[in-house]
């Protein structure tokens, strides 16, 4: 396997920390932020907390953007990458409109998400620009860029998740991410832009069928099977250790086993941009969403800021 | 026997294609023009209601039924987004809507109505009522397809539609929005490259569209899980619009069948067909699987002691 080396003094790019950010609409739900109509009464906390926490750490790095691999913006002829600068709107969710209906308001670096879809290009992948004004941001961006920044003062780079997985297998959606995030690396790497990847996912991605009169009602939220649950804990076991490449090989029994969101490519997307981390992941917090399994976690490169947080 | 609640029904394809670039392509124009022929044939039947079912519309909390009287929006799709945008306003039947989701319940399914500002109809539906209900003359309903159901949720859910329409006394345009075959290319290509993805996927369709044509949809729907295993990429557990149409029409083989069109959508089968209730019948032939009136959840029957 060809790694990319790290940032050397002629680069002025770098890669300045990527989190697995889950994006159920329940944690934006739960938070009452002025953009979402829907009001609750709270849930989740052992997310939304662990959220804070990560969101206050990214408050002391300094980044110029976002860049967020999506499963919720899918599409089968190649990659896709937005280049206009604003859009606003609302997003509702198509499967839980009642918990969000979020009111947007956001820039895109369009410089950067060109850069990156040119590299993507010449790497030889299918690729397209989005230019089309009226286009909605998919919630899965929406969320985790809230959580992780309330302020919404960054712009965000959204990269659409190919579904390879559906037309030839995990092993070929593992392969065509990891490419992806090799070309994002190299982009960012040779750019003057300091970015925070996002890969935004559910482990294992069970739901339940149906919901709670109460959605909010924490008395039911559980993993939907307690197999879903071993392997959620294997993996982040794994991502505690370091053990970055482990996690990238198991992802084609892991999707399959537990139906994990991470079918859209994202967290190998994310490693390969990250040159594959062998060092510990920092972890915030693990909960169950209508049956699903969520991490939040992050890598920092950096060993000096780096942190044990749980 | 009571008369069909059910004026004909009809199979149409959710790529935008038809309606933001017939021109482009001989084949899309062909399908288009079976959409206005669809849709004068609509005008001209007594119809109080257009019920659609979309593949394109995927839902995990039971099943969504569409009550927005007015849901009105400008929609992009996520990969068709530089053929143009999709503005509409659409006019909903919200005592439909409310009686289909009080009928699910009653047929042991979870399902519930939704009426939200804003809500992303699908790229599947804005096209079929654009086309098939330019000027919204007839009130329509929308239903979504659940991800994780399958054979038995699908027929149940179509025969809670029919108990609806009967209860209602309404007629009904049944439009299913669902491709053939639907592997797409997985690269750009002009329009005048567009043609079925592979041979194979060529020959289902010419099969299905037999099936068809010969009014045999019960038949269709009993080869549904052939099918999926055939010629559809597995997104989803089943290939379900057939279960669904052939229970909401009535479970017979009893159809005037129609091919209106059939041509490549991105590499997809894209065909519009009609089916109209008639007496005659091509004969039961393909009925294997057992008819459910009842959902009544998975059986669990790893957590019984079965094996
Ligand atoms: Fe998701």
């Amino acid at each position: 396997m060809n790694r990319l080396p790290l940032p050397h003094v002629d680069s002025m790019g770098e890669i300045v920390a990527g989190c697995i950010a889950p994006h159920p609409p329940h944690v934006v739900y739960a938070d009452n932020p002025p953009q979402n109509e829907p009001h609750s009464e709270g849930g989740w906390e052992t997310l939304r907390w662990g959220y804070t926490k990560l969101a206050n750490k990214l408050k002391t790095l300094d980044y110029d953007a976002l860049v967020i691999f999506t499963p919720h913006w899918q599409t089968y002829i190649g990659t896709h990458f937005l280049g206009l600068p604003h859009f606003k709107s609302k997003s509702v969710d198509p499967v839980f409109p009642n918990l969000f209906q979020f009111n947007y308001d956001l820039g895109v670096d369009v410089e950067l998400s060109r850069a990156l879809h040119n590299a993507t290009k010449e790497a030889g992948m299918v690729t397209m620009m989005m230019e089309n004004q009226d286009f909605r941001i998919d919630y899965g961006t929406i969320v985790s860029a809230h959580m992780l920044n309330r302020d919404w003062d960054k712009p965000i780079v959204p990269i659409s998740s190919n579904r390879s997985r559906h037309y030839y297998s995990v092993e070929v959606m593992n392969e065509q991410a990891r490419a992806l995030g090799r070309a994002c690396r190299k982009a960012i790497l040779e750019s003057d832009k300091r970015v925070v990847l996002v890969s935004t996912h559910s482990l294992s991605h069970r739901h339940f069928t149906t919901e709670p009169p109460i959605p909010e009602d924490m008395s039911k939220q559980h993993i939907y099977n307690h197999s879903n649950y071993v392997w959620d804990m294997k993996l982040i076991d794994l991502m505690r250790e370091g053990k970055m490449q482990e996690v990238i090989d198991l992802m084609p029994e892991f999707t399959e086993q537990t139906m994990a969101e991470t079918d859209s490519g994202s967290i190998s997307w994310m490693m390969e941009a990250l040159g594959m981390p062998d060092y510990p992941a920092e972890i915030y917090g693990y909960q169950s969403v209508i049956g699903t399994g969520n991490v939040v976690a992050a890598w920092d490169p950096n060993p000096e800021t780096r942190e044990v947080v749980l | 026997m009571s008369e069909s609640p059910i004026c004909f029904g009809l199979y149409v394809p959710p790529q935008p294609h038809p309606l933001l670039a017939p021109e482009q392509n001989e084949g899309w124009g062909e399908l288009r023009s079976a959409f206005d022929t669809a849709r004068q044939r609509i005008e001209e039947s007594d119809a109080d209601l257009i019920l659609v079912y979309s593949t394109t519309w995927p839902s995990i909390i039971g099943h969504q039924i569409q009550a927005h009287p007015e849901p009105e929006w400008t929609h992009v799709d996520d990969d068709f987004h530089f053929l143009g945008s999709m503005p509409y306003k659409f006019k909903m039947d919200t005592d439909f809507a409310d009686g289909y989701n009080q009928n699910c319940g009653e047929r042991g399914l979870h399902s519930r109505t939704i009426a939200y500002d804003g809500f992303p109809i699908d790229t599947g539906s804005v096209v079929a009522l654009k086309l098939l209900n330019p000027d919204n003359r007839i009130p329509a309903c929308i239903v979504s397809s659940n991800v994780y159901s399958n054979r038995a949720e699908s027929i149940v859910l179509g025969k809670a539609a029919r108990d609806t329409l009967q209860q209602q006394g309404k007629k009904a345009v049944v439009v299913v929005v669902a491709t053939l075959s639907n592997r797409m290319f997985t690269e750009h290509i002009e329009p005048h490259e567009d043609r079925i993805h592979s041979a194979k996927d060529e020959e289902w369709n010419q099969k299905i569209m037999e099936f068809f044509s010969q009014g045999r949809l019960e038949d269709l729907s009993q080869l549904s899980r052939e099918i999926h295993g055939q010629i559809r990429v597995q997104k989803v557990v089943a290939y379900k619009p057939v279960w669904w149409m052939a229970a909401t029409m009535g479970q017979s083989n009893n159809y005037d069948g129609e091919v209106l069109a059939y041509a490549a959508l991105h590499g997809s089968g894209g065909a519009v067909i009609q089916l109209t209730p008639t007496s005659g019948s091509f004969g039961d032939k393909e009925f294997d699987e057992d008819d459910v009136e009842i959902y009544s959840g998975d059986r669990d029957v790893l957590d019984k002691g079965m094996i």
